[in-house]
């Protein structure tokens, strides 16, 4: 055996194009995700901000046809979902925090880890690509909503290759997310370090393990009812083609098993971050911690047989809409458990409110307004009147723009100086705070009122009556449009400045194992695994 | 060697493959997810999908039900397609023939097939067909009219549900459309074996 020289230093990194393009190791495919997650939610915001453009005035003022509309309102949806929320939350703070937190030195499968990023970046170029082929009508880019009903995007709507384009890029997408969920779940059960029980495992890799066990069970659904549509519309099957004995419907059921637990995906990682930061901030332990763990474990059981309610007009007896009524209200059970114990972490607690705890208590505030108008929403006989309408747009940007969102955001504060070893400004990033807060409010409590008055979602035009709240919603989004630019300005101001970090910023609130490091940590850590008592 | 207790790599190695297996378990489950969603809806009259039996009722009751139908055809099919009477109305248990009327109005010999719904859906547990056009295909030549017969009844069982009880009127209707595939080319072929498609 050849003598290997061995490095005095933990820091030898490899060259640029290894270190980032080869990269296994979990820090820097979790910056690789939140550099890509982050430029796809850049474009998701400025197709938002089109619409809400176009929507400003009655009338059509930018667009020319309400198709390419709709295609702009479809690819916001798949690109915030899919390419934003998902990689950001699991990819990028998921594959930073887990290991760190676990005392693991890195996950499981390091090179299968660099597999789900490059696919995710395929998927992502794909679905940009469907934008500039045909679609329907002549124009480019599908145009039928992210939840791709039939016949809508199935020949008969789309017969252009946008929608294929967009189906690959699914499948992608999906493929990642399984190979991640796998590498999570693997992770988790077999390398936390000695000591770390699940039940003394920190909150956010509860929610990431909850949240990898979705993945696993319900895209495989989503990829299977999305080949469906992709055989039915090239090889002649008839899956959803009543004419060869199929049923457009039973894609709604299958869309749903997936997308009904995809929200909790997106959200599930969210509650994890606040409640280390709320934790931190309060300098308390989380109150009911196990409680806390295991309502994530029921809001992702009770989420898988829940799906129907976002079905209730297809025709359902009334019997089958009781029983997704009642499951649904369960819901709010083991999620009222978390905000309750979130309040009780706050309740006598010594708070400062650093900008990572001002995005964590807006969450709280956000999500449950999103919580109660959900609660309204799971109402057979009140959905049936608010189906399809802005109320609905309203709810669920509550719960996911809004909630998944500001815990996005908390997350990247929280664990900045961690993750770059630079400070950032605190005065810009409590303004970045308050026009973004300020803003999406101003954006989507309005759409309420257009919502109760009937305004349908996914249309470009309005009745004049809707005239007054949609421009007051429009005034919101440039203000949260200046959020994000004094997001920029934090990060520019930031590494322009190169205010070193401490390792652990916070003090004794911050007691989870990634502040036992340095800030930025050392390319590779815990090759010695810490112990926990 | 059993003894020994099993190395990250050999944990990792099974909970992989427990993993994977239920990943294709899930895949596995969307596609059997169609013929069960036809199986439920047959079984459970879900959605409107009517009963089918071989055997009529045993028992033929006083109440009587009146049974509305419908008929439309797809945009693409060249076809006419009536019912021969608007209403019928009989006794529950009582079994009834009935008949549409299909004509090809196209110079083409076209094969067809006809997708059916009752409502309201809730009724649908309660209506069994014992024979129907809809069961087959069916090939009409250029300007052939056909009669298509439908033989039904209504499970007496129906009086035993509450819900139901207000029922006085259900909805039959079908919906034709052309079949497309290559199987068209066959039907059409086997009705009209002296031709060459």
């Amino acid at each position: 055996m050849t003598a290997v020289p061995l490095n005095d230093t933990h820091d030898d990194k490899p060259g640029f194009v290894a270190r980032w393009l080869y990269s296994t190791n979990h820090k820097d495919i979790g910056t690789l995700y939140l550099l890509g997650g982050f430029t796809a939610g850049l474009i998701g915001a400025i197709l938002s901000w089109i619409m809400r453009l176009e929507l400003m005035s009655p009338g059509m003022d930018y667009f020319t046809s309400g198709q390419a509309f709709n295609v702009v309102v479809t690819a916001h949806g798949l690109i915030m979902v899919f390419f934003f929320v998902m990689p950001v939350l699991i990819g990028g703070f998921g594959n930073w925090f887990v290991p760190l937190m676990i005392g693991a030195p890195d996950m499981a499968f390091p090179r299968l880890n660099n597999i789900s990023f490059w696919l995710w970046a395929m998927a992502l170029i794909l679905l940009v690509l469907s934008l500039f082929v045909p679609g329907a009508g002549g124009e480019n880019g599908f145009g039928g909503g992210w939840t791709a009903y039939p016949p809508l995007s199935s020949s008969l709507g789309h017969p252009g290759p946008s929608m294929d384009l967009a189906i690959f890029s699914l499948h992608l997408a999906g493929v990642s997310s399984i190979l991640g969920a796998i590498n999570f779940i693997t992770t988790i059960f077999n390398m936390r370090t000695p000591g770390m029980t699940l039940h003394k495992m920190p909150l956010f890799a509860w929610s990431m393990l909850v949240t990898a066990f979705l993945l696993l069970l319900s895209l495989p659904v989503l990829a299977g009812a999305i080949t469906m549509l992709l055989t039915d519309r090239n090889f002649g099957t008839t899956f959803f083609d009543p004419s060869g004995g199929g049923d457009p419907v039973m894609f709604q059921h299958l869309f749903w098993f997936f997308g009904h637990p995809e929200v909790y995906i997106m959200i599930l990682p969210a509650f994890g971050i606040i409640s280390h930061v709320i934790s931190t901030f309060s300098k308390k332990p989380i109150f009911g911690y196990l409680a806390m763990a295991y309502a994530m474990v029921a809001i992702g059981v009770v989420g898988f047989v829940v799906w129907a309610h976002h079905m209730y007009t297809v025709g359902m007896p009334v019997d089958l809409k009781a029983y997704f009524v009642a499951a649904t209200m369960v819901i709010a059970v083991p999620t009222g458990i978390k905000i309750f114990s979130w309040i009780a972490t706050m309740w006598g607690g010594s708070i400062t409110f650093d900008t990572p705890m001002l995005w964590a208590m807006g969450l709280i505030f956000l999500f449950t307004v999103g919580g109660v108008t959900g609660v309204v929403l799971a109402n057979a006989g009140v959905d049936t009147a608010f189906h399809d309408t802005y109320y609905v747009v309203a709810h669920f940007h509550y719960t996911l723009s809004l909630g998944a969102v500001t815990g996005i955001f908390c997350g990247v504060y929280y664990w900045f100086e961690k993750m770059t070893g630079y400070k950032y400004n605190e005065i810009l990033g409590r303004l970045h705070f308050w026009l973004t807060f300020i803003g999406v409010n101003i954006v989507f409590f309005p759409q309420h009122f257009l919502g109760m008055q009937g305004m349908p979602r996914r249309i470009v035009d309005y009745n004049d009556g809707y005239a007054f709240w949609n421009y007051v919603s429009s005034m919101g989004n440039f203000i949260s449009m200046a959020g994000a630019a004094m997001f920029a300005i934090v990060l520019i101001e930031a590494f322009v400045r190169r205010r070193p970090a401490e390792a652990n910023p916070w003090g004794e609130g911050a007691n989870t194992l990634e502040w036992t490091v340095s800030s930025p940590p050392p390319f590779h850590t815990f090759e010695e695994l810490p112990k926990v008592k | 060697m059993s003894a020994v207790e099993p190395t990250p790599d050999n944990k990792n190695k099974k909970l992989v493959l427990n993993l994977s297996f239920m990943v294709i378990f899930m895949l596995g489950l969307a596609y059997a997810s169609v013929p069960l969603y036809q199986l439920f809806c047959q079984v459970t009259g879900f959605g409107g999908t009517p009963k089918i039996s071989d055997v009529a009722a045993d028992e033929v009751l006083e109440r009587e039900i009146t049974v509305r139908f419908g008929s439309a055809v797809s945009g693409d099919l060249p076809w006419r397609f009536r019912p021969n009477q608007l209403t019928q109305t009989a006794h529950i248990g009582e079994s009834v023939l009935v008949s549409y009327q299909a004509t090809n109005t196209s110079d083409q010999p076209i094969a067809g097939t006809a997708t059916y719904n009752v409502s309201p859906a809730k009724a649908a547990a309660y209506f069994v067909k014992l024979d129907c056009f809809c069961f087959t295909e069916q090939v009409l030549q250029p300007g052939q009219s056909m009669t298509m017969p439908v033989l039904y009844y209504i499970d007496p069982a129906i009086t035993e549900d509450r819900r139901l009880d207000e029922i006085k009127t259900i909805t039959l209707s079908y919906t034709f459309f052309e079949i497309k595939s290559t199987q068209s080319a066959a039907l059409i072929h086997a009705a009209n074996p002296t031709k060459r498609p």
